[in-house]
């Protein structure tokens, strides 16, 4: 990290808390927009309640399709967050300062949307609470051995942990806000602070939550994937029963939740002018990161296409051959080999594209389109194949209600954010400081170069 | 007797640790004062010792309690609800570990933070005397004495090169 600036703690608290004291126009404008778009998938969901799941594309055959797809990537975008938040808490990286919070609450808010599209799709959404083992008059319980009784558990845990841990890391920055506001927002963050007051004890729990959480977290994050995985492994639906899924869904969550953090974090430089936090330094890390992790996903991209080839079984090859030669599965087969690794990495493998913002902000946007294309041709063509002796043969179409509820999520997502950044510094002020007070210029030889001084 | 509060600003770690060796020579307890600031120094920076905690303990019960309820809740509606799949046992031990996982991390989350909350004292009703300097970069001493030792550390305090000192009457102990 070379792009060090030196800043002092009042400059850091009027920066970073500016957009919370403000109101920016384009701030109103981008949450109207995004609101709107919400609004957009409330109608759509209302006029689902009124007519029935008849109004989505869904059928006998194909009873999982958009909605679950767009579960299935928020859950993956949701997975990074946390996981880069916690790996380089964990590992004290010292570049971690900037990016944690913004990539936690993605996390948050990608996890909350996408535990909503179950509940939309089952179409009798009031019934939700049939999963929990709380109805006591109806005698009937869940069962356990179903893996849509572990995915709530796990997404659940994950849920409640990460809003914890996004609190529990804000709470000295309410303090901040709290010491710069009067009247209901005084009230406001003096509630939500808890009365903090930065004594060494305090900081001390700070940095050992830190660690604490990080460490528990972490092996959540790896468990929530792997359970939606085995959402399909468990069944019988060829394509889907396949022992590869957990590593393979979890290697995608992390390379598109990772590719959503640096579209994020370009977001934010770009909309609320953070240019002296969220430095070039910043999106050349992540994006050799970005590079190692689309190759692993790579991997089992390839390998979850020679193992479907190597059984051998008719089921299996027929979902290939759709995936790969059927119009339009094919498209999209190659529009996610194309988006997710073709274009992105061989360019992120120039450090003058890893530290071009906007580079980087269009490459990550399409190593997203190509993975909400992965999860749809995993879902899809799968229910598709053409069952010997079943003639029950039938295509997919999403209807408009379909469409609208996954633009809705984007809306969601965003709405949520940008509430988030308007209301606490989306960028951990106390950490700020930190990292400006344990650093300092060295010179070597010719050179001065930033070092960090830590017990 | 009520302890009265006072509250010395430092515009660096030195001064500030100069200030804590005077209230000691000056007959001050380790208890009767405390430091606030607004960024996390290492730990004995101004010659402090740090308290002892046991935070290590409530992720360990909260994982025991998670697995205990989980372990209960899967064993109960299978037994509540005794349905046999595929010929299978009717308590499937691999599906039940699956939620007694989360279960447990689950407790082991939430009492982290619960003991997080408890060893730093939080939450408090407001925060007593202090100022808004502290999260500007200027590092409170905080000391609680009875009424007849506030002008010795006040002038601890002041030897040590404090560049403000609010007593609780002054500020009326608010912000």
């Amino acid at each position: 990290m070379q792009d060090r600036k030196v800043l002092t703690e009042t400059q850091i608290n009027s920066e970073l808390l500016w957009f919370v004291f403000n109101k920016p126009t384009r701030f109103w404008v981008a949450l109207t927009i995004s609101g709107l778009l919400f609004l957009s998938g409330v109608t759509a969901f209302a006029i689902m309640v009124i007519f029935g799941l008849g109004v989505t594309g869904l059928t006998t055959i194909v009873p999982w399709a958009f909605m679950i797809t767009n579960f299935v990537f928020w859950v993956g975008i949701s997975h990074a967050g946390v996981m880069i938040s916690a790996i380089l808490r964990l590992t004290q990286a010292e570049w971690r300062r900037p990016v944690t919070r913004a990539a936690e609450v993605l996390t948050v808010f990608a996890l909350a949307t996408a535990a909503i599209f179950p509940l939309i799709h089952m179409g009798r959404t009031w019934r939700a609470y049939w999963v929990f083992p709380v109805d006591f008059a109806r005698g009937i319980w869940p069962s356990v051995r179903s893996p849509l009784i572990w995915d709530p558990s796990a997404i659940f845990t994950y849920l409640t942990g990460s809003a914890l841990f996004v609190y529990v890391a804000l709470i000295p920055d309410l303090a901040i806000a709290r010491d710069r506001t009067t009247g209901f927002s005084h009230k406001f963050y003096s509630a939500l602070s808890l009365g903090w007051r930065g004594t060494p004890a305090q900081w001390r729990m700070q940095v050992l939550a830190g660690i604490l959480l990080s460490g528990l977290i972490l092996p959540v994050f790896v468990s929530v994937h792997s359970i939606v995985s085995w959402d399909f492994g468990m069944s019988l639906v060829p394509n889907w029963h396949a022992t590869i899924f957990a590593p393979y869904f979890v290697i995608g969550a992390v390379h598109s939740g990772v590719s959503g953090v640096v579209t994020v974090m370009a977001g934010l430089r770009i909309f609320m002018k953070l240019e002296n936090y969220i430095t070039q330094d910043h999106f050349d890390a992540l994006g050799r990161l970005l590079t190692v992790v689309a190759t692993a996903w790579l991997y089992f991209f390839l390998l979850e296409i020679v193992y479907g080839f190597l059984t051998l079984e008719t089921a299996e090859t027929a979902v290939r051959e759709l995936q790969i030669l059927h119009y339009p599965y094919n498209i999209m087969f190659a529009l996610i080999f194309i988006n997710s690794y073709l274009i992105p990495v061989p360019l992120w493998l120039f450090k003058r594209v890893r530290r071009n913002i906007w580079l980087m902000f269009v490459t990550t946007i399409m190593v997203n389109v190509g993975m909400w294309l992965e999860r749809f041709i995993i879902i899809v063509p799968g229910l598709l194949y053409r069952a010997p002796l079943t003639f029950v043969w039938g295509d997919y179409t999403p209807s408009v209600i379909e469409v609208t509820l996954v633009v809705a999520s984007f809306g969601l997502v965003s709405f949520g954010f940008l509430l988030f950044s308007k209301v606490f510094p989306i960028i951990p002020i106390a950490d700020q400081k930190e990292g400006q007070a344990i650093q300092e210029d060295i010179k070597i030889g010719r050179i001065t170069v930033p070092a960090v001084i830590r017990e | 007797m009520v302890d009265k509060s006072i509250l010395g600003l430092f515009k660096d770690p030195d001064s500030t640790a100069d200030a804590v060796d005077s209230l000691r020579k000056a007959g001050f307890g380790n208890h009767t004062f405390d430091i606030l600031s607004g960024v996390p120094y290492p730990e004995g920076t101004f010659g402090e010792h740090g308290p002892g905690h046991k935070l290590f303990v409530f992720p360990l019960i909260g994982a025991i309690c998670g697995f205990s309820v989980a372990l209960l809740l899967t064993l109960g509606t299978q037994v509540s609800f005794p349905m046999v799949q595929g010929g299978k046992p009717l308590i499937a031990i691999p599906p039940m570990m699956v939620i007694m996982y989360e279960g447990t991390m689950l407790g082991a989350i939430l009492f982290t933070v619960l003991g997080v909350l408890f060893e730093s004292r939080l939450p408090r009703p407001g925060v007593g005397l202090y100022d808004t300097r502290i999260t500007e970069g200027f590092i409170g001493l905080l000391v609680s004495c009875p009424e007849e030792k506030i002008g010795a550390a006040e002038q601890a305090l002041r030897g040590a090169g404090a560049e403000d000192i609010k007593t609780e009457s002054a500020s009326g102990g608010g912000r």
